[in-house]
Order: structure tokens, then C-alpha cells, then sequence
């Protein structure tokens, strides 16, 4: 039997995939600063703008995905049996 | 030059040969079918081929342009990486409806006349049937039986317009439309149930997981993208698809978000790329057809490798669930990072396949100024990468550890992931192959999909949303997997099938129970004991009514009326022969005949004078025919 791979059960391996998260979304703020981004409408030029969309939109849509439509639609398995 | 046959045909005949064949041999042929299709399809050259005259109509079996070319070489490369995955099966039915299934789909993309692409289109649902069928399993079925009814319907439309369209303009000729008239807007309605267009979508989610393991892969391809295509060619630049395709992108992501059942979640994510390409459909610019092209080219492949590595963990540990999954990296780690590949690809990271296809669409967007749809499409592509590219990942091989200990799958399987997650990686690296055979590949030659703007605004983009999801795993905010299914607009059908079934067995029935004895009971009897002697029926009716009379006005003797009409009944029918007396029989007679001479001559009265007047134009009629006659004769003489 091949040894199982057990990399992410250690709590410091996630912390680092953590911060590599953390390091890489603050140079890629960053770059706004530097390089200039050529888009079709004004706003697609402001700094950070698709930084902080991404953000909001994901957690707007985590966040009315779980209150909406969760309390609207969800049911129990045996719901049509 | 080679000889070539319509590409339809060496997958559909090719299917009815598989029966036949066992083992290695089988094997070969299975794996050569889809190679040689291909063969086949590089040596047709572009332009009309295999025309047949069909009742006044011309069946133009083959049209090849760039447009069906595309698709006609995903179609075969996907057929191959399926049949490969899936080699290791044994059952017949599932290859055969693979085949016929792709077959039908090839059908329909070189169908150049709309009579055989609605035969192949009809085809094409008996296949995918057939496929979900194979899973025999009881909630399969029911899902199968679903899922045809819906596509039948949605069949049924297309007829219908192409019916209407053909009485119209004549011409069976399938090309631009454009929505004018009823017949294009009912055909409009076909295709736009095969897209899985909002409302009209629920068949695919319900449907999907619930076919084969391999059957799931080979329905991704397949029946979305059929219609993605026909409709690109036949409403390229049609409004109202912009709207569509930018819904179909975003509404399908918070169901992902909240489902169980990792399949099905791909299945939302399926919706919500078609969305892309309907957008782009919409836009109808050179540059967003190629982008819907492309993104059908690459997202085939990607979404393909999902379901491959998703049908992998279903098939090695019997478990979809993101309730039941959890740190599978332990032990299949080569599945998981050919899953990361597809999800890395949907996402749309650079160097990889979505990449480079979706952004066409997104700037077609921007370049039309649609900005409300160009918002949309980018909060679509932050919440694929959080369902898609975070969500079926991290649940099946990462979060908690489910305890679930198995192996990498069989090799062939491993082997079909490895080949598409390497296409994913190499279009998404170097895109100018796939770039020169989309439609405009002028237009594409000039697109440049890696400049520092669009990597970096699309890194900021993917890396923010994997920093949302962090936050909000760590914050608990983040939904948890739930044994639960959620409602979709299947719900109207599913429900509404039973509240409809349930008026048939209650009301409706009960109405047909009375009705049955009302009219093959009821009044049948009382008729065959009325003609029994009709004079002491109506004798006992007129007592009866003279009882209820002298009840009503209290008269005397009420009892007395009682027991005669008792006696009366007791006697019934009594001897008839007795009381009829030859004499009155006579007089009976002659009372109906004289009614009937009546009945017959009272119509005739006033027409009387009219009747003569007919006799007289009958009369005149004639002579006039006998002159014509008569002078044609003449003019033959004097011809003679």
C-alpha cells in the first residue's frame, strides 16, 4: 500500500497556504498602483476595483445564497419520493 | 482523396455493430469509431454535400463551414476522451447511446435543411434517455422519464415552427432566421429548451447527476452545446439572447452554492458557462461569435474533466455528496489535480483554457458598451470560481477528513483526465490553434488574450473571491453542506404532474363512475323496462303522479292509489297480447302513418314552388351542356 499523503493534516502547512493566499492578493492590489489597465469603461480603471468586486460579489453571493434562497427552496431529500 | 461518408453516420450505424463485439476487439473498435469519424471529417471539404430530394424538399445532409467545423471537431475529440473513460464498462447500452447520442449531435451541426436537423435533434433525445436509463437505478429512471417529456415538448415546438416556416417562405433551408414571424420564435423556443434557458433549465441539474458515470460526461458535451450552435447560427445578434445568456450566467451560481450533490453542482456551473456563450450568441459581433466558439471549445474539455473526476470519486468510493466526501487527496491525489485543472480552467485562471475563451465574450461585451450584462458576466466568473473552482475541489478532496480511504481509479480513466486536463493547460498556454479554426479567425488572430491588463485584472478578480471564501470558512459564515435537495422550477412540473393526477383520479373519475352508470346503467334499464309494455308503464307513471297529487292537495284515498299502483308493478309487464285488440292495432297504425306523412310532406309545403324552378335551371343547364357539346364537336369536324 502506497503511503497516503498527509500534507494538509498538519495545522502550519494550511497556515502557509493561508499566507500565500494573504501575500499574493496584497501584490495584486498593488499592481494597480503600477500598471495601467486599459479597459472599456471608466471604471474598470479605478484602483482595485475588481479586487473589491470580487470580494463583495462573493460574499453577497454566499451570504444571500445561504439566507434567500436557501429558506426559500430548501427541502427534505425525500421531498418528491 | 478519400472517400467520405456524412459524419453522422459512422457514429450512428458504428453504434448497432457494438452488440456484436467482445473483449480487446471491442475495445479497439469502441476507441477507432471516434478516430476514424474524425478522418472522415477533415477529408469532406467545405460546401454542401450528400443532398437527397424528398418530397419537393432538399435534404442537404452535410453543410460544412467553419461555423459547424468547430464543432463537428470538439464533438469527435470529446466522443474519443469519453469512450476512453468509460472503456472499462460493461454495458452495452451505454455505448450504443453514447454513440447514437453523439452521432445525432453531429447530425444536427452538419444538418444544412431544418426536416433532417429536426430528425437528428429528436434522435439525439432517444440517446441521452438511453444514457440516463443506463444508470438503472429507480431515481434514474424517473429522472430519464422527466427529462423526456420536457425535450419531447421542447421538440414539439421546433416542429411546429418548422412547420409554420416552411408553409411561409418555402424553404427548408437552415441558416439565419432572425426572430420575425411565428414559426422562427416557436423554433426560437426549441432550441431555447436544449440551451437550458432560465425556467426552462431545471430538466439539466435534475437529469444530469442522475445518468451514468461516464453518461454524465458525454450529456455535458453534447445537447447544450447542439443548441448553443444552432443558435449562433441562426440568431447570431438577436437582443434578446444577451439578456437570457446574462441570466442563465448568474442565477444558477447560488443554487451551486447551496447544493449537496457535487454533479449537480457542476451541473448548475454548466448552466452558467452556456450563459457566456448565449451572451455572446446575443452580442452577435465577429468577435463574441468567436468567443462563443471558443468558449464551447474549451468548456467541452473542462466541464468534461470535472464530470470525469467527479464520476471518478463517485465510482471509486459509491459517494456524491459533499456531506459524505472530504479529504480524498490522501489517497487519490492524481484525481485531485486533474479536478483542480478543470476547476482552475472554468475559473477562467490565465494559462489555462477558460482563460483565453471567455475573456473574447467579456470584451465583446465591453465593446458594445452592455454594461449592466458586462457586470454580470464578471460577478458570473468570480461566483464560477467559487463554486466550481473552490467549492467541488475543496469538499471532495480537501475540509475535513470523511475518513473514506480508496485508490486512484482504473488507468483508462486516469489517462482520459490526464489527456483533457493537458488540452485544458495547452489552449490555455497557446491558444492560435484553436484561435485559427474559429469562425472569424481574422478577427481572433487579432485578439490578444494575455496583456498585463487582462491577467492582472482577472488575477485580482479570482484571488479576492478565494479570499472571500477563506473569510468566510474561517468566520462560519460560509453555508454548510446539507442533506437536503433544493427546489428548482422542475418543482411546477414535478408537483403540478401529481396535483394534475390527482384531479384525474378523484373528481374527474368519480364524474366518469356516475357517467358510466348513468348512461350503461341506468337509463339502458329503465328504457328495456319501459318497452316492455309501454301502456302499463305509463300506467303506473300516471298513478304515480296522481299518488303525488293527492298527497299534495291532501285528497282522500291516497292508499287506495298506493296499492293499485303496487298491484300494477307486481303484474308487470303483465300480457301484453291481451289488451291489444286487432281493431285498435289497426287504428294505431294508421295514426303513425298518418303522423309520418306528416312529419314528411310538412317541410315540402312552402318549397313547392322553388322545386319547379330547379327543375327548370336542371333542364336549362342541360340543354346549354348539349350545345358546348355540340360545338366542340363542330370545331372537331372542321379540325378533322
Amino acid at each position: 500500500m502506497k503511503k497516503e499523503l498527509t500534507i494538509f493534516d498538519k495545522p502550519e502547512n494550511v497556515k502557509k497556504v493561508r499566507i500565500v493566499l494573504y501575500v499574493s492578493c496584497a501584490i495584486l492590489f498593488i499592481c494597480d498602483l503600477f500598471i495601467h489597465k486599459h479597459g472599456h469603461f471608466a471604471w474598470e480603471e479605478w484602483i482595485g476595483f475588481f479586487s473589491i468586486y470580487g470580494f463583495v460579489c462573493c460574499v453577497g453571493l454566499v451570504v444571500a445564497a445561504k439566507h434567500i434562497l436557501r429558506t426559500l427552496v430548501k427541502r427534505e431529500e425525500d421531498y418528491y419520493d | 482523396m478519400i472517400k467520405t461518408v456524412p459524419p453522422a453516420l459512422i457514429f450512428i450505424l458504428g453504434a448497432f455493430l457494438i452488440p456484436f463485439l467482445r473483449g480487446k476487439v471491442k475495445s479497439a473498435y469502441l476507441l477507432l469509431l471516434p478516430v476514424l469519424g474524425f478522418i472522415n471529417l477533415i477529408n469532406i471539404p467545405i460546401g454542401t454535400h450528400w443532398v437527397i430530394n424528398f418530397l419537393d424538399f432538399n435534404l442537404v445532409l452535410v453543410k460544412v463551414d467553419r461555423l459547424s467545423l468547430v464543432f463537428g471537431y470538439i464533438f469527435h475529440l470529446i466522443a474519443f476522451i469519453a469512450i476512453l473513460y468509460a472503456i472499462h464498462v460493461k454495458n452495452d447500452i451505454e455505448y450504443w447511446s453514447a454513440f447514437f447520442y453523439s452521432g445525432s449531435a453531429l447530425g444536427v451541426t452538419f444538418a444544412g435543411d431544418l426536416i433532417s436537423l429536426f430528425c437528428f435533434w429528436e434522435m439525439m433525445t432517444i440517446g441521452s434517455v438511453c444514457l440516463i436509463l443506463a444508470r438503472k437505478t429507480k431515481k434514474s429512471y424517473a429522472a430519464a422519464f422527466r427529462y423526456s417529456l420536457i425535450h419531447v415538448t421542447g421538440g414539439l415546438f421546433l416542429l411546429a415552427g418548422i412547420i409554420i416556416y416552411a408553409n411561409n417562405t418555402g424553404s427548408i433551408e437552415f441558416g439565419y432566421l432572425g426572430l420575425n414571424g411565428l414559426g422562427t420564435y416557436l423554433i426560437f423556443i426549441g432550441f431555447g429548451v436544449n440551451c437550458a434557458w432560465p425556467i426552462i433549465h431545471a430538466w439539466l441539474p435534475d437529469a444530469y447527476p442522475e445518468a451514468t458515470i461516464a453518461g454524465t460526461v458525454v450529456l455535458s458535451a453534447f445537447t447544450t452545446k447542439t443548441a448553443v450552435y444552432v443558435l449562433a447560427r441562426a440568431y447570431p445578434g438577436v437582443e434578446i439572447l444577451i439578456w437570457i445568456g446574462a441570466i442563465m450566467a448568474v442565477f444558477p451560481i447560488f443554487y451551486a452554492v447551496i447544493e449537496n450533490d457535487l454533479r449537480r453542482v457542476l451541473s448548475y456551473s454548466l448552466i452558467n458557462q452556456v450563459g457566456f456563450m448565449v451572451v455572446g450568441i446575443g452580442i452577435g459581433t465577429e468577435m463574441s461569435l468567436n468567443g462563443t466558439a471558443a468558449h464551447a471549445f474549451s468548456h467541452i474539455l473542462y466541464k468534461a474533466l470535472l464530470f470525469m473526476s467527479m464520476g471518478s470519486v463517485l465510482h471509486m468510493t459509491g459517494k456524491i455528496n459533499g456531506t459524505d466526501l472530504g479529504g480524498l487527496y490522501k489517497t487519490m491525489p492524481l484525481t485531485a489535480v486533474f479536478c483542480m485543472i478543470g476547476a482552475a480552467s472554468i475559473s477562467g485562471f490565465p494559462l489555462f483554457s477558460g482563460f483565453i475563451s471567455k475573456s473574447m465574450i467579456i470584451t465583446a461585451s465591453g465593446e458594445g458598451s452592455y454594461y449592466i450584462v458586462w457586470f454580470m458576466l464578471i460577478f458570473a466568473s468570480a461566483g464560477v470560481f467559487h463554486h466550481s473552482g473552490i467549492k467541488i475541489p475543496y469538499f471532495a478532496f480537501f475540509a475535513h477528513d470523511s475518513g473514506i480511504r480508496t485508490k486512484e481509479p482504473p488507468l483508462n480513466m486516469l489517462i482520459a483526465m490526464g489527456i483533457t486536463a493537458f488540452l485544458c493547460i495547452f489552449i490555455g498556454v497557446y491558444p492560435y490553434p484553436l484561435y485559427s479554426i474559429l469562425p472569424y479567425p481574422e478577427v481572433a488572430a487579432e485578439f490578444v488574450p494575455y496583456t498585463a491588463s487582462h491577467v492582472i485584472t482577472q488575477l485580482q478578480l479570482l484571488f479576492f473571491s478565494g479570499l472571500a471564501f477563506t473569510y468566510l470558512m474561517l468566520s462560519g459564515i460560509y453555508p454548510k453542506e446539507m442533506r437536503a435537495i433544493n427546489l428548482d422550477s422542475d418543482w411546477f412540473y414535478r408537483k403540478g404532474a401529481r396535483a394534475f393526477m390527482w384531479v384525474v383520479d378523484n373528481p374527474l373519475a368519480q364524474l366518469s363512475n356516475q357517467m358510466e352508470k348513468i348512461f350503461l346503467d341506468y337509463i339502458p334499464r329503465s328504457l328495456a323496462w319501459f318497452s316492455r309494455n309501454p301502456l302499463a308503464a305509463g300506467k303506473i307513471a300516471s298513478d304515480n303522479i296522481i299518488l303525488y297529487l293527492s298527497k299534495m292537495l291532501n285528497l282522500a284515498h291516497p292508499e287506495q292509489v298506493k296499492k293499485r299502483i303496487n298491484r300494477e308493478k307486481k303484474i308487470y309487464p303483465g300480457d301484453i297480447i291481451k289488451h291489444w285488440p286487432i281493431g285498435s292495432t289497426v287504428v294505431w297504425v294508421t295514426l303513425f302513418l298518418l303522423v309520418y306523412l306528416l312529419i314528411y310532406l310538412l317541410p315540402h309545403w312552402d318549397s313547392n314552388g322553388s322545386q319547379g324552378g330547379h327543375l327548370k335551371s336542371v333542364t336549362a343547364s342541360a340543354i346549354a351542356h348539349q350545345s358546348q357539346a355540340d360545338d366542340q364537336f363542330d370545331t372537331e369536324l372542321t379540325d378533322f
